[in-house]
């Protein structure tokens, strides 16, 4: 498998503030990369910086042999780059389907008739049919989540960046999410997941990097990761349960 | 959460009409039609008034393109206002073009000058974009108070028009401007309708979101700017038509933005309606407030202030039931497959759980 995404050497910084630093990893396609690492680590700065919201000062994206460092997000999500918030995003004043149907028409670049189909699957696989003419502003966390999911999935993504897609959902809500994650790697979407539930992670990744202070502390299998001592030491005084993770 | 992995097979149906649209149709084609044969009907100052209401519908209708549809709240359109009416009375006066040529190309003019305005506006954003825009049309007028042959100062009059009879001056004015109206809803209609309108409601709600599903923001944005110039613009060419007379001081009034915002936010932001109901309700009050001086300024004022605390989607919200009626609709209503409701019960995760005040019911 050739790589799909290709990370060197990305820098970003806001005043003294470093929320990236000389951080490289490559994603081979078709894979899952979990991403973890403590509050303020730049995680979520990293997908920023990936999805071209915002600049990098230094350094290089390649998506599919493409340098894509310096194009605009819109034209990355048609090239195949969706993403879903940490904190939801949607559309309010805007039902449900038209929400979905934004994805598809602009990532995706299906419109018409083959763009509603493209909703409608998209819908189906996160479960909000039954509410696709409900204003996304009435809908509450669970399906605000999965009405991220359902945006990224209509852009027909081929690499898919989830931003704690999980957090905040109960024991009981995670087995289907899991799964429907595994789905989506299985069909070939490649996957980067940041998560702070590290056994939800963990059924899925296939590689794991850990950030702290914007800098990459480890990288590689994913339990050799969740036990290297730097990664324990960057946890300790945290609620992380290592019991959890196997 | 529901993980039936079912593939769609047949296709699903959307639609994008309603039945109370349908009767919109029913109700403005017989309007239009009394309104086009008016100038028959009526007499000379009622096609005047009619025509200042028609330049305030285009003016709201453009604000609202801008503001309720594209996110941008200007308080500078009166600088295209002012192009047009002085592109007008320009071109026709003393280029000697045809005024009813001399208007299109003014409405042209100010839609290119609009694009570099653009990108020194776009560097601002929120009530910064708000006051730089308005720091733009000041420009502009300052600008215009230099050239002599724009009267300098002390602005210009139309006279190329009044080589017609006034009747016939009145009525072809009258018909230009009802045109304008028609091409004004009609264009943010079928703007809206397209799937640059549904880019345009995305980025209003989420700009970052947008830009992360692949809509283009800044070019959007930019489309929505130049349009929406073009516009004021064409509102500018009908005053000055109508009035036969413009001064840099009251064609570049901020008072037009502020009318503009007043119209928009009595009538419904965010709607093709709205703001031609808030154009028709703020010209009534000026009709029957004129003569109370300051107090109708106070009286404008505090309706501004209760309806948007009480009403936020406007009068149009009030009448439409909170959008129930459209009689332009722009969104997307998922018909079918209805069968398919029957698989999925209405999220079972909806039944435990803390229950949602905001839940639809």
């Amino acid at each position: 498998m050739a790589p799909i995404l290709e990370v060197a050497g990305l820098s970003k910084r806001f005043g003294k503030v470093i929320t990236a630093e000389d951080v490289s990893f490559t994603v081979e396609e078709g894979s899952a990369l979990g991403i973890v690492g403590p509050n303020g680590a730049g995680k979520s700065t990293l997908l920023s910086l990936i999805t071209g919201v915002l600049p990098a000062d230094a350094g290089a994206i390649v998506f599919d042999g493409k340098d894509i460092t310096k194009i605009s997000p819109g034209a990355r999500s048609e090239l195949g780059i969706a993403r879903s918030f940490q904190i939801p995003r949607p559309f309010v004043d805007m039902t449900v389907f038209e929400n979905v149907y934004v994805g598809a028409a602009f990532g995706g670049d299906s419109h018409g008739q083959a763009g509603y189909d493209t909703t409608a699957e998209a819908l189906e696989i996160t479960g909000l049919l039954p509410l696709s003419d409900v204003p996304a502003g009435q809908l509450r966390l669970l399906d605000r989540k999965r009405l991220e999911l359902a945006r990224a999935l209509a852009t027909s993504p081929r690499l898919i960046l989830l931003d704690e897609i999980a957090g905040g959902l109960t024991e009981k809500e995670l087995p289907p999410l899991i799964e429907m994650i595994k789905g989506l790697r299985d069909s070939g979407v490649t996957v980067i997941w940041i998560e702070h539930i590290v056994h939800a992670l963990l059924a899925v990744v296939d590689e794991l990097m850990c950030l702290a202070f914007g800098k990459v502390l480890a990288l590689g299998d994913p339990q050799e990761v969740m036990r290297s001592p730097e990664v324990i030491e960057v946890y300790l005084g945290s609620t992380f349960d290592m019991g959890e993770a196997s | 959460m529901t993980t039936a992995h079912a593939t769609v097979t047949q296709h699903v149906k959307v639609k994008r009409a309603t039945k109370s649209s349908w009767a919109g149709l029913g109700i403005a084609i017989p309007v239009l039609l009394v309104l086009a044969a008016a100038p028959y009907l009526v007499e000379r100052g009622t096609q005047q008034q009619l025509v200042t209401l028609f330049s305030l519908i285009v003016l709201a209708t453009m604000w609202n393109l801008l503001a309720g549809y594209g996110g941008m709240v200007s308080v500078g359109q009166q600088a295209y206002v002012g192009i047009g009416a002085y592109g007008l009375v320009y071109l026709a006066d003393t280029i000697g073009l045809d005024p009813f040529v001399a208007v299109p190309l003014a409405v042209v003019i100010a839609g290119l000058l609009s694009i570099p305005i653009s990108f020194l506006a776009f560097r601002l954003v929120g009530g910064y974009f708000a006051i730089g825009t308005w720091v733009i049309a000041e420009v502009v007028k300052q600008i215009t108070m230099q050239i002599d042959a724009l009267g300098a100062g002390s602005g210009l009059s139309l006279t190329s028009l009044t080589e017609l009879s006034p009747g016939r001056r009145i009525a072809y004015v009258y018909w230009l401007s009802l045109i304008a109206v028609v091409l004004a809803v009609g264009v943010t209609y079928f703007v809206m309708r397209s799937r640059l309108g549904l880019g345009f409601t995305a980025i209003r709600d989420d700009s970052v979101a947008a830009s992360s599903l692949g809509v283009r923001v800044t070019r959007s944005k930019r489309f929505v700017f130049v349009i929406s110039a073009m516009g004021c613009a064409l509102a500018g060419g009908m005053i000055a038509a109508n009035t036969l007379r413009i001064t840099p001081e009251s064609i570049y009034s901020v008072n037009l933005s502020a009318f503009m915002i007043f119209m928009v936010v009595i009538g419904g932001l965010g709607s093709i309606e709205g703001p031609i109901v808030g154009a028709i309700v703020f010209f009534g009050l000026q009709q029957w407030l004129s003569d109370l001086g300051t107090w109708y300024l106070v009286i404008i004022g505090v309706l501004a202030i209760v309806i948007t605390l009480f009403l936020p989607r406007g009068i149009w919200g009030l009448i439409s039931g909170n959008g129930r009626i459209r009689l332009f609709p722009v969104g997307y209503r998922l018909v079918s497959p209805l069968e398919r409701f029957a698989l999925h019960p209405p999220s079972p995760d909806h039944a435990d759980g803390e229950p949602d005040p905001k839940e639809p019911t």
